[in-house]
C-alpha cells in the first residue's frame, strides 16, 4: 500500500479524497493555485504545493508542475479526481515515466473510451448494443430516407461538427427527414462550414442511466449497480440517484454484464462509468464510457456499501477486488443534488464572491452526507466550477431519502453567493419527480419560463405562514419588553395579527401557550401547535407542527421576514388587523419585471457598454461587461429585443443587482 | 349637560373627518394616509392623547373667518410607541393642505415643550403645503417658534421629522434642525424653493421630485437620513427606530432582553480581510456579524457610502456604529463622509449611545473639489465630534489606519476607551509604496531599492505592533473574537464618567 499520495485536484472532491486516504493511514498532499490558498483542502491535507496561477492551464491542468509536486513531496501515487486531469492520457503516461502510479484507468482505455467513434465500435465489438444508425456519412436526401427506414421512425440528423442544437433535425417520416436533412447540412454549412450529416435512431423521453463498474489488475471486473442522472439543465446533471425507479432488475442485470464486457474489452482498470441512454421500453444504448470517478459516485457508496476512492487506492497499489459480483447488494435509495453557486432566478447565472454565512445541514453519516469543499468565508472564485457541494441522502426507500433531502435542504443556508438549493427543493418537491417519472428533457418541460422561487408549489403552504406569524410574535413580545415603559400603561401584545405576502392579507391569531412554551395558531380555518426554540439570530427554525417535526429558514427583511420552506420563498409582512387595512391604502410596488431588465450579477465595475437606448439586439449579443475581482464578465442579452434605456453610466460602480439596462 | 355631551360628540366626529370624507378619499388616492391614521399606525394601538382637538384659527382675512376646521390641520398629543412615551405631531393635508396657521404652530409649539419638560422624544409627521398666506406674518412668527423650540430641545430630546407629503420654503428648517429626516419615495419632497422659482431664477428645468424628492435627498444632498417605499413601511420602521433611543440626553438607551450570546464567536470573521491590501471587502460583514442577532439599522446608506453609520444593540443595549467601507474609494474620509459621520457622532454622544468604530482607512480623498470645497475645515468636524464626545468610545483597526485619517477615527488620542487592532491592522503615516517614495527618494529609478525598500517598511510598520508598543492599541484581538471583546469592554465601560469643562458652548469648524 502507498504511504503518500498526491490529490491533483480541488473543492470537494479533493476533500472527499483526503478523507478516504486519512481514513486508510495513507498521508496526503494537496496541490493548489493562488486563488486556492487557503482553501479547505489545502487545510485537510497533511502537505500542501502551489502550483501556480488562479487560470486551471497555469496550475491543475499543468501536468508537469504536479509531477514535480509529486517529486518533491514523494508522493507515490495520484489521484485526479474528476475533471481537470482525469481523463488526460498524457498525464497519465507522464506519471508511469515517472514511476508515479496514476490511481485510475491505464493509458490504453483512457484513450480508446476518450474518443467517440472508436469507443462506439469498441462497444458494438464487445456485443454492448449501441443506437441503431448509419455508419457512414449520408450523401443525400435519398439515402437519409433509405436509411430512415432502416433504422426505424423517429430518427436524429446531426452534423458531424454539430453542437449546442445546430444542425440538427428529428424526422418523424420520411417528409420530415427530406425536408430535415436539407435544413441540417444547410445550418451545418453555415454554423460550423461542414455539411457532413449522420443519421441515428432519435429516443424519445431519453432517461439517463449510467452504470458503475470496478475492475481490478487481476481480471477482475465488477457493477455496482445504476445511477439515473435523467435531471439535467443543459446537459449539467443537477440530480442523481441510485438505483433507478424505472429499471427492471431484468435490465439492470444485462446492463451491468454489457458494462462488464466493454471494461474487459478494454482492459480496464479502477473505478468506470457506462453512460447509456434508455428509451421508454427498457430499451438501453451505449453513449460513452467516463474513465474516472464520477461526480455522482456518492450514492452507489451509499447503497452499495463500498468506498469508491478505497477501492481504486487498493486496485491501484495491486491489491485484488474484495468483493466479487455476488457481494454487492443494493441497500436502500440514494439521492445526491449538486448545489451551484448560481442564481436560479436569473436564469442559473454563475454567482461568485465570499460566502459569508455557510451553514451545512447536520450530517449524520448515515441518512445525509455532505461532500463539501468550502467553509464559510471561502470565496467561490470565478476560475472553477461553480459547484459548491453535493448532499447526499439515503433512506430505506425512495420515498425515505427524498425525505431526509427536503429537509438537508430546508435545513442548508448559504449566503453572499445565490444558490440553486431553492430550485432542487422545488425539483424534489415536483410531483413528477416524486413519482420517478424522469426524462433528460424533466427541467427544460417543467419549467418552461425559467423558475421562480415565490411560485414554488408546496404540500403545505400554510406552514411558512403560521411560521411568520409566530416569529412576528415572538419579536414583538420581546420588544414589549423594552426598558423605559410608562409604568401602568405598557405594551400590551394583541393575538390577532394578518401576514400579508404581496398582495395577499392573510389573518390568523397567534396565542403563546405557557403550558408547552409553543404557539397556538389559528389559521386558514385550521388549529395550529407549534413547538419551537427558536430565537433570533438563528437562521434555520427547526420546530414541531401539531406534532410533525419541521425546519425551515428565516431571515428578517426589513420589516418583514423572508422564508424559504421546500422551494418556496416568501416575502411576509405581518401586521395588525387595522394596520393591515391602512397598508391597502398603499401605493403598489409594482413587482420589477425581471424578464425585461438586465441587472448586475455581482458588484463591481462597468468598464464597457456595449449596447444603447433604441438598439435591437439578438439572444446573446454582447450588452456590457462589469470588472469584477479583476475578471471581465459579459453581459449577454437574454432574449431578442430593443433596449429601451440604459440606467447606468459607463466606469460606475454597480451593486448587485442595480438595473444596467431595460428592453422594451 | 347632556346637550354638551352631545355637541362635544359632534365636534369630535367632524374633527375626525378632518378636510371632509372627499379630501379624505384624495389622500388614499394618492397612496397617501391621513394625518389622523398615520398616528394609529405610528403608536401602539389606544395610546394616543390628543390635545387640542378644537382649537380653530383667528384669521378673518380673505373670507377666512367663515371656513373653520377644528384642529386646523395638525393632529398633536403623545402616546406611547412599545410601551414608551413620545410626543407626536401630524400635519394634516386635507385641512387647508395642511397649512400653517399661528393656531397650528402653537399647537406644535404645545406638545414641544412638554416633552422638553417630561423628557420624551418629538416626532413630527410633515405633510403641508407650507405656510397659510392668508394669516401673513403670523404663519411666519409660529415657524420661527417652532424653530426655537427646535433648537433649545436639540441634545435634549431626540427630535425626529418624517416626510409624507410636501415641505417647502421655511417650513424645511424644523425637520432641518431635528436630529433625522426620513422621507416616503414617490410622495414627499422638502427644497427651499420650488421647481417655478428655480425656473424664473435659474431658468434650469427640473421636477419636483429630482428637485426634493427622497432619492435626491437621502442620495445627492444628504439632507434626508432614509427614504421608505411607503407611508405604512416608514412609520413601522419609525417605531423601530424609536426602540434604539432613549428619551431623553439624561437617560441610558433602552435595554431589551438579548438572546444573542456575548461570546458568539464568528471564525469567517478571520477571513475577512483579503491577503492583497488593495482588495476590497464589505464592513457590512463584519458589523453585521458583531452586533446582536445581525440586525444593524443603518442610517444614509446611500449617501457618502465610504463611511457607513447606523444604530445597532450590544447584549440588548443600543451602539452606534461609525465604519470606513473599503467597498468604496477604498473607505477614504472626504467632505461628505466626515460631515455625514460627524453629526451622527454628536447625535450618539449627546443621547448616551456608546460609539463603536471599525477602521480601515487609507486617508483622506485627495483632489481639487475636497480642497475648494473645505474638506480641512469638513474633516475638522469629524475630529471634533470624536474628540468632544464623553460617551464610552471603542475603536477597532482591521487594516489600513494611515495619517491625519488615523487620528481621526476615534484613535487613543481622542480619549479612545478601548483601542483595538485585528492583526492584519496597519498603522502608519501612510501605505508602504508612498512612505518609501518620500523616505528613500534618491532610490526612486531603482527598482530593487524600491522593493527591498518597500519590504523593509511593511515589515516594520504594515503591522499593530508599532502603536501596541506605544500603548496606542490596547490589544491586538483575533477577528473571531471581536463581539466577545467588544461587550466586555461596553460592560466594563458601564460606568464611564467623563465630563468636558464648563463652557457656554464649543465653536465646532461648521
Amino acid at each position: 500500500m502507498f504511504t503518500k499520495i498526491l490529490i491533483a485536484n480541488r473543492g470537494e472532491i479533493a476533500c472527499r479524497i483526503i478523507r478516504t486516504a486519512r481514513a486508510m493511514g495513507i498521508k496526503t498532499v494537496a496541490v493548489f493555485s493562488d486563488a486556492d490558498q487557503t482553501a479547505l483542502h489545502v487545510r485537510m491535507a497533511d502537505e500542501a504545493v502551489h502550483i501556480g496561477a488562479s487560470a486551471p492551464t497555469a496550475s491543475y491542468l499543468d501536468l508537469e508542475k504536479i509531477i514535480d509536486a509529486c517529486k518533491s513531496t514523494g508522493a507515490e501515487a495520484v489521484h485526479p479526481g474528476y475533471g481537470f486531469l482525469s481523463e488526460n492520457h498524457t498525464f497519465c503516461q507522464r506519471l508511469g515515466e515517472e514511476g508515479i502510479v496514476f490511481i485510475g484507468p491505464p493509458v490504453g482505455a483512457i484513450t480508446s473510451m476518450g474518443d467517440k467513434i472508436t469507443s462506439k465500435q469498441i462497444a458494438d465489438q464487445a456485443g454492448v448494443h449501441t443506437i441503431p444508425g448509419y455508419d457512414g456519412i449520408l450523401d443525400n436526401a435519398d439515402q437519409a430516407v433509405e436509411k430512415a427506414a432502416e433504422i426505424g421512425y423517429p430518427v436524429m440528423l446531426k452534423a458531424t461538427a454539430g453542437g449546442g442544437g445546430k444542425g440538427m433535425r428529428i424526422a418523424r417520416n420520411e417528409q420530415e427527414c427530406r425536408d430535415g436533412f436539407e435544413r441540417a447540412a444547410g445550418e451545418a454549412q453555415s454554423s460550423f462550414g461542414d455539411d457532413r450529416i449522420l443519421i441515428e435512431k432519435f429516443i424519445e423521453q431519453p432517461r439517463h442511466i449510467e452504470i458503475q463498474v470496478m475492475a481490478d489488475q487481476h481480471g477482475n471486473v465488477v457493477y455496482l449497480g445504476e445511477r439515473e442522472c435523467s435531471l439535467q439543465r443543459r446537459h449539467q446533471k443537477v440530480i442523481e440517484e441510485a438505483p433507478s425507479p424505472f429499471l427492471t432488475p431484468e435490465t439492470r442485470r444485462q446492463m451491468g454484464e454489457q458494462a462488464v464486457m466493454l471494461a474487459q474489452a478494454v482492459d480496464y482498470i479502477s473505478a468506470g462509468t457506462v453512460e447509456c441512454i434508455v428509451d421508454q421500453e427498457q430499451n438501453f444504448y451505449f453513449l460513452e464510457m467516463n474513465t474516472r470517478l464520477q461526480v455522482e459516485h456518492p450514492i452507489t457508496e451509499m447503497v452499495t456499501g463500498y468506498d469508491l476512492v478505497e477501492l481504486m487506492i487498493r486496485v491501484a497499489a495491486g491489491e485484488p477486488l474484495p468483493m466479487s459480483q455476488d457481494d454487492i447488494e443494493l441497500k436502500g435509495w440514494a439521492l445526491e443534488c449538486r448545489v451551484y453557486a448560481e442564481d436560479p432566478v436569473r436564469d442559473f447565472f454563475p454567482s461568485t464572491g465570499r460566502v459569508t454565512v455557510y451553514q451545512p445541514p447536520y450530517e449524520d453519516g448515515k441518512s445525509v452526507r455532505l461532500d463539501s469543499g468550502i467553509i464559510e468565508g471561502s470565496e467561490i472564485s470565478v476560475y472553477y466550477d461553480p459547484m459548491i457541494s453535493k448532499l447526499v441522502t439515503r433512506g430505506e426507500d425512495r420515498e425515505e431519502a427524498i425525505s431526509s433531502m427536503q429537509d438537508a435542504l430546508d435545513e442548508y443556508v448559504i449566503q453572499g453567493v445565490s444558490t440553486n438549493i431553492n430550485f432542487l427543493a422545488a425539483l424534489v418537491a415536483h410531483p413528477r419527480f416524486q413519482q420517478g417519472d424522469l426524462s433528460t428533457g424533466f427541467i427544460e418541460e417543467e419549467f418552461t419560463d425559467g423558475f421562480r422561487d415565490t411560485e414554488t408549489t408546496v404540500d403545505a403552504p400554510d406552514v411558512p405562514i403560521v411560521v411568520a406569524g409566530i416569529v412576528h410574535r415572538l419579536y414583538m413580545d420581546r420588544a414589549a419588553r423594552i426598558s423605559g415603559q410608562m409604568a401602568g400603561h405598557e405594551r400590551r401584545v394583541q393575538d390577532s395579527w394578518v401576514v400579508i405576502v404581496g398582495e395577499e392579507h392573510m389573518s390568523l391569531s397567534v396565542k403563546p401557550f405557557q403550558a408547552d412554551c409553543g404557539y397556538r395558531v389559528d389559521y386558514n380555518g385550521s388549529n395550529y401547535r407549534v413547538k419551537t426554540d427558536w430565537q433570533f439570530s438563528q437562521q434555520v427554525f427547526h420546530g414541531t407542527i401539531n406534532n410533525q417535526r419541521f425546519c425551515l429558514q428565516v431571515s428578517r427583511q426589513g420589516l418583514g421576514y423572508s422564508i424559504c420552506y421546500r422551494g418556496l420563498r416568501i416575502d411576509a409582512l405581518v401586521v395588525a388587523p387595522n394596520v393591515a387595512e391602512l397598508y391597502r391604502f398603499m401605493p403598489k410596488t409594482a413587482a420589477l419585471d425581471l424578464s425585461k431588465l438586465v441587472l448586475a450579477p455581482m458588484p463591481g465595475l462597468l468598464v464597457k457598454l456595449a449596447v444603447e437606448a433604441g438598439d435591437e439586439v439578438k439572444v446573446g449579443q454582447k450588452l456590457a461587461v462589469i470588472e469584477a475581482m479583476k475578471m471581465e464578465n459579459v453581459l449577454r442579452a437574454p432574449a431578442d429585443g430593443e433596449i429601451a434605456n440604459v440606467a447606468v453610466n459607463l466606469g460606475e460602480c454597480l451593486t448587485v443587482d442595480q438595473v444596467i439596462l431595460e428592453f422594451a | 349637560m347632556q346637550d354638551i355631551i352631545d355637541q362635544l360628540d359632534a365636534k369630535r366626529e367632524a374633527t375626525r373627518l378632518g378636510g371632509g370624507q372627499k379630501r379624505i378619499d384624495k389622500q388614499h388616492a394618492k397612496g397617501k394616509l391621513t394625518a389622523r391614521e398615520r398616528i394609529e399606525l405610528f403608536l401602539d394601538p389606544g395610546s394616543f392623547e390628543e390635545w387640542d382637538m378644537f382649537v380653530e384659527h383667528r384669521c378673518v382675512d380673505f373670507g377666512m373667518a367663515d371656513q373653520k376646521i377644528p384642529g386646523d390641520g395638525v393632529v398633536t398629543g403623545y402616546g406611547t410607541v412599545c410601551g414608551r412615551l413620545v410626543f407626536v405631531y401630524s400635519q394634516d393635508f386635507t385641512v387647508f393642505g395642511g397649512s400653517l396657521s399661528a393656531a397650528h404652530a402653537e399647537k406644535i409649539c404645545k406638545i414641544m415643550d412638554h416633552a422638553i419638560k417630561v423628557g420624551a422624544p418629538v416626532i413630527g409627521l410633515n405633510d403641508s403645503g407650507g405656510a397659510r398666506i392668508q394669516e401673513g406674518v403670523d404663519a411666519l412668527a409660529g415657524y420661527a417658534d417652532i424653530f426655537q423650540r427646535n433648537v433649545m430641545a436639540s441634545g435634549v430630546i431626540p427630535q425626529i421629522s418624517m416626510i409624507m407629503g410636501p415641505c417647502a420654503g421655511g417650513a424645511v428648517y424644523s425637520p432641518a434642525m431635528t436630529d433625522f429626516i426620513f422621507m416616503v419615495k414617490n410622495t414627499s419632497y422638502m427644497f427651499v424653493t420650488g421647481p417655478d422659482v428655480v425656473k424664473t431664477v435659474t431658468h434650469e428645468s427640473v421636477t419636483a421630485e429630482e428637485l426634493g424628492g427622497a432619492a435626491t435627498h437621502t442620495g445627492r444632498s444628504g439632507v434626508a437620513d432614509l427614504a421608505f417605499d411607503n407611508g405604512a413601511e416608514a412609520l413601522l420602521m419609525l417605531r423601530r427606530f424609536v426602540n434604539f433611543l432613549p428619551s431623553n440626553n439624561r437617560e441610558a438607551p433602552p435595554v431589551w432582553p438579548c438572546n444573542d450570546t456575548p461570546e458568539r464567536t464568528e471564525f469567517s470573521l478571520d477571513s475577512l480581510i483579503p491577503d492583497d491590501p488593495n482588495k476590497p471587502y464589505d464592513i457590512k460583514e463584519l458589523i453585521t456579524k458583531v452586533v446582536d442577532e445581525h440586525d444593524f439599522f443603518e442610517i444614509q446608506p446611500d449617501f457618502a457610502a465610504n463611511i457607513i453609520i447606523g444604530l445597532a444593540r450590544m447584549q440588548g443595549s443600543t451602539v452606534g456604529i461609525v465604519a470606513n467601507q473599503p467597498m468604496v474609494l477604498a473607505g477614504c474620509l472626504d467632505i461628505s463622509s466626515s460631515r455625514k459621520a460627524a453629526r451622527f457622532v454628536r447625535f450618539c454622544d449627546a443621547f448616551n449611545i456608546p460609539i463603536i468604530t471599525f477602521v480601515d482607512v487609507p486617508g483622506f480623498l485627495p483632489g481639487t473639489s475636497q480642497e475648494y470645497g473645505g474638506i480641512i475645515k469638513h474633516g475638522a468636524k469629524l475630529l471634533y465630534a470624536y474628540a468632544e464626545a464623553t460617551v464610552p468610545k471603542i475603536t477597532l483597526i482591521t487594516r489600513k489606519a494611515y495619517g491625519g485619517a488615523y487620528d481621526v477615527m476615534s484613535s487613543k488620542h481622542l480619549r479612545g476607551d478601548v483601542n483595538f487592532a485585528w492583526p492584519s491592522a496597519e498603522i502608519a503615516v501612510m501605505g508602504p509604496k508612498g512612505a518609501v517614495e518620500i523616505i528613500f527618494r534618491a532610490d526612486s529609478q531603482d527598482e530593487e531599492m524600491v522593493k527591498k525598500r518597500t519590504a523593509e517598511y511593511t515589515a516594520r510598520f504594515a503591522n499593530p505592533f508599532v502603536a501596541g508598543s506605544r500603548g496606542f492599541i490596547d490589544d491586538v484581538i483575533m477577528p473571531h473574537h471581536t463581539r466577545t471583546r467588544i461587550c466586555r469592554s461596553l460592560a466594563m465601560l458601564r460606568n464611564k464618567r467623563l465630563e468636558n469643562p464648563w463652557r457656554k458652548h464649543g465653536n465646532i469648524p461648521l
